[in-house]
């Protein structure tokens, strides 16, 4: 059974017939084409499709898209500035902090989610900000370097 | 002397040497790469796979009527539909496309689906009707190996096998089955060009061989199918096989469409293989002194239902099964048997990892019983460059710098001796389950050895092809880049060979040039970077020829230091050179496994420190630190990315990853249940670079993506050994390996 729904996502009105028991990563890759979230377990185990559910970072495998209703969704696209950079996609480039890239949109939400309540974190907090997002390449020690240079940067 | 290119090129990096910017990067930051998952074409429809639920059983009957019976189902396709040979399999075309007549594991395919969306596919799947005979599986690998159920079996005989040492240790190890889980899963498109041909392009480690399958198994020609490189969410070699790629031909043949599948994390657990499950016993004789004098070792591993890789793992698994130690008196026997379990086949390390968790218990084990410092023994049994490998009797020509990694493992500093009471830097983390007071700290060593290339006589090449317009130079190559750096050092390679700043990586399909070979083995940075350097280099020489000069650069063809002619006028012309690069030619082993049966071989040592809480059988590991030889690190980030993400599966093996398999069924597949470590878990990694050149590699690189592995498990799980007295015989180590008596 199909609903429509309307959606805000990256500051932009969407209204979209959807079965009521869709998540919101599928409505976000199959019906926007906002196709930088990731799926990796569907299970809210990977983080890899991290979206931010206003400001707040969620994983949109295991969220409907019906409960976004009304609310502000970001993704990796609406994080990213028409020209050039964030400083997290810049820092995590400069840094190695990219192998295959699949985690990396979710782990840019989970960071910015982060340094906008904490824009100053310890490295004991980077790692608690990130703990939900699995990368299988890096070992993880040049995305934390990343996102504490971006930190350090202000 | 600095040349003008170094000069003008060393500016913005990008260079050997250098650590440029990764040119894939920024599309993967904002989310506009396009891996696998995220391709689509007009009028496309998606496939799904019905996997047996039994781990043995014979086909009785299949009904499709209700999966056809769905509204929007366009094809619903089963073994009868498969033209051609029917079968695949990278060693022996031994695995249907789709179960005929009986499945022999949990999770093998049997139905097809092509339906208007993943959803309807999905549930026309499910609507299947098939009835089995359950029959007994055969799951207990020593069973196999008595029964002669076998892939292959290894006999390795060296030197004089009547040695008793003064001291002898005897063990056995077992390694549990560990899963790539790369976090992109298993997805792919056809598209049906038509003509009755098709392209593919799906996650893979090798195009041509995809190619090859897909065209024997459904009877096509070679000229009917193409196989492009598409973008990849990891790998770790469980892309080797292929999976999906014959069904999606099947299903775009059949339907004149379009196909899409992407596999979900519960399918990507069985659509895959795994690293093989082992089991090691082994005796090491030595003198007084400390001098290995003999080792002997039954090694098995278990391939389960088809073969994919089982062969070469075992082989690799028996060739390294001393470790890097010098000794002449060596007996291996290997099997690789056949059971119902889930197909095994490449994970990074590809058998080396299995035996040296064993080699090297068995070191400390015969230090301690010698009542000798471990890394004394190591040191004065280490292979060095002359020495004959163990097992093979192959001599060793290029550099090994073992003794170096051990001195300069041991050199590096250790951490705080301090356990914090951070509950995060705790055993058991924010479960707060563990006290300061009731940590055991501990620390281990491990030296591990790798092939380099593919082995055997295996006819191991790759071929590149470079232009010069006036863009730049473009290298055009069939290598998949999995997110190891690839991409970034061919261009390097590039630059420096020919001499101009922009270079950038193009990939082409199997249609469009031939082999680059697997993405595995270690091998690409040597292979495709040889042809890379190879096909620069020619084409500079050519250039410089045609115009008389002898300096190129972004400005043109220079000569005595004068510009004789302009870039913008060379690439009016036509300048692209092809090379094929072969590794120096292997053997087949004879009967006793003898021969030169490696291109190459890199070393690397790691020490693990570890916090356990003994009681609760609870681990953290604090820090693993390494030293790895590399020939020369061509992109250093990127080696160094190599070695924290490698470490960082070796501490997953150690402790936390296995697949729970039972009677042929997995019972955790899905990251709820199989765990992989997060960045909470990830120690501190400082690793040493060292650069010995010598290798055949361009600028003697050797490849670096799999040494990172081979040892950290084994590091870590002495350091448990260490910090606990308990015997630790088997990774992964689970909490009642260490705290129950």
């Amino acid at each position: 059974m199909t609903e429509p729904v309307m959606l805000t996502v990256n500051g932009i009105d969407y209204r979209v017939n959807v079965d009521m028991g869709r998540n919101l990563l599928s409505v976000l890759r199959n019906e926007l084409g906002l196709t930088g979230t990731k799926e990796g377990c569907d299970d809210s185990e990977c983080g890899a499709c991290m979206v931010l559910l206003d400001g707040q970072p969620v994983n949109s495998c295991s969220y409907l898209a019906l409960q976004a209703q009304g609310r502000s969704v970001t993704t990796v696209e609406g994080l990213t500035p028409a020209d050039g950079l964030h400083p997290l996609q810049r820092s995590l480039l400069e840094q190695g902090g990219v192998q295959c890239g699949f985690c990396t949109p979710g782990i840019i939400m989970s960071a910015r989610a982060l340094l906008d309540r904490n824009p100053s974190p310890s490295e004991e907090e980077i790692r608690i900000g990130l703990s939900g997002n699995l990368c299988r390449c890096t070992g993880y020690a040049k995305i934390l370097a990343a996102v504490a240079q971006t930190a350090s940067d202000g | 002397m600095t040349t003008r290119t170094e000069r003008r090129v060393g500016r913005t990096g990008g260079l050997i040497g250098d650590s440029p910017l990764r040119p894939d990067g920024i599309p993967k930051l904002k989310g506009e790469f396009e891996y696998a998952q995220d391709l689509t074409a007009a009028e496309m429809l998606w496939g799904a796979t019905l996997r047996s639920p039994y781990a043995h059983a014979r086909i009785v009957s299949i009904d499709l009527a209700p999966a056809l019976a769905v509204g929007g189902v366009h094809a619903v396709l089963t073994a009868d539909d498969v033209p051609g040979r029917g079968t695949f399999g990278l060693e022996q075309p031994d695995q249907p496309v789709l179960a005929g007549d009986y499945v022999n594991y949990w999770g093998e395919p049997v139905v097809v689906v092509a339906a208007e969306d993943q959803d309807t596919a999905r549930r026309a799947a499910a609507a299947v009707v098939v009835e089995y005979e359950v029959l007994e599986p055969l799951v207990d690998p020593e069973e196999a190996d008595r029964r002669d159920e076998t892939f292959r079996r290894m006999k390795i005989r060296r030197g004089d096998q009547d040695i008793t040492g003064d001291v002898i240790v005897d063990g056995y190890y077992e390694v549990g089955m560990q899963d790539q889980a790369p976090l992109g899963t298993e997805a792919g498109l056809a598209i049906p060009d038509g003509h009755g041909g098709v392209d593919l392009y799906a996650t893979s480690q090798f195009v041509h061989v995809d190619h090859e399958q897909v065209v024997a198994s459904l009877g096509l020609t070679s000229d009917q199918v193409r196989s492009h490189p598409t973008g990849i969410g990891g790998a770790f070699g469980a892309r080797e096989d292929v999976n999906l790629h014959i069904h999606l031909c099947l299903l775009a043949l059949h339907t004149s469409k379009p196909v899409k599948m992407v596999y979900h994390r519960s399918e990507s657990f069985t659509g895959h293989v795994h690293r093989h499950p082992a089991r090691m016993w082994y005796r090491h004789h030595a003198d007084m002194d400390g001098n290995l004098l003999r080792v002997e070792a039954k090694v098995l591993v278990d391939g389960g239902a088809y073969a994919s890789t089982t062969g070469a793992v075992l082989a690799n698994a028996c060739y390294f099964a001393v470790g890097p130690y010098r000794c002449d008196s060596v007996t291996v026997d290997g099997v690789g048997t056949r059971t119902n379990n889930p197909p095994c086949g490449a994970m990074r390390g590809f058998g080396a990892v299995q035996v040296c968790f064993a080699h090297e218990t068995q070191m400390d084990r015969l230090a301690a019983a010698l009542d000798m410092d471990s890394l004394d023994l190591r040191r004065r049994n280490a292979l060095a460059t002359g020495d004959a490998i163990p097992t093979t009797g192959q001599i060793i020509e290029t550099p090994l710098p073992m003794t170096e990694v051990i001195d300069s493992l041991v050199a590096m500093p250790m951490p705080d001796a301090t356990i914090s009471d951070s509950p995060l830097s705790l055993p058991g983390g924010t479960g707060l389950t563990t006290e300061p007071t009731d940590v055991s700290r501990g620390v281990g060593y491990a030296l591990g050895i790798k092939n380099l290339g593919f082995s055997e006589g295996f006819d191991d090449y790759a071929q590149a092809r470079v232009r010069l317009t006036a863009e730049g130079a473009t290298v055009e190559t069939a290598a998949i880049e999995v997110g190891q750096g690839l991409v970034t050092v061919l261009a390097q390679i590039a630059r420096s060979a020919l001499g101009v700043s922009r270079a950038t990586v193009r990939n082409v399909d199997t249609s469009m040039i031939d082999s680059a070979g697997s993405t595995s083995a270690s091998r690409q940075t040597q292979l495709s970077g040889g042809a890379t350097l190879e096909a620069s280099t020619r084409l500079r020489a050519r250039i410089l020829h045609a115009y008389n000069g002898d300096d190129l650069d972004d400005d043109g063809v220079w000569s005595e230091g004068r510009l004789v002619t302009p870039m913008a006028e060379i690439t009016e012309g036509s300048w692209e050179e092809t090379a094929t690069f072969r590794h120096p030619a292997t053997t087949e082993p004879d009967e006793n496994g003898q021969g030169v049966i490696h291109a190459d071989f890199a070393v690397a040592g790691h020490r693990a420190v570890v916090d356990v809480d003994p009681e609760l059988g609870l681990v953290r590991v604090v820090r693993v630190d390494t030293a790895q030889d590399v020939g020369k690190a061509l992109n250093p980030q990127s080696v160094r990315g190599q070695i924290e993400g490698g470490i960082m599966q070796g501490v997953g093996l150690a402790i936390m990853e296995e697949l729970i398999v039972e009677d042929g069924i997995i019972r955790n597949p899905n990251f709820t249940d199989y765990l992989l470590p997060t960045i909470l878990d990830a120690p501190e990694v400082e690793a040493l670079l060292i650069e010995k050149e010598g290798s055949w590699g361009p600028y003697g690189a050797k490849g670096v993506g799999e040494p990172p592995i081979i040892s950290s498990a084994a590091a870590v799980a002495a350091a448990i050994r260490d910090a606990t007295g308990r015997p630790i015989d088997r990774i992964p180590v689970r909490p009642q390996d260490i705290a129950l008596l």
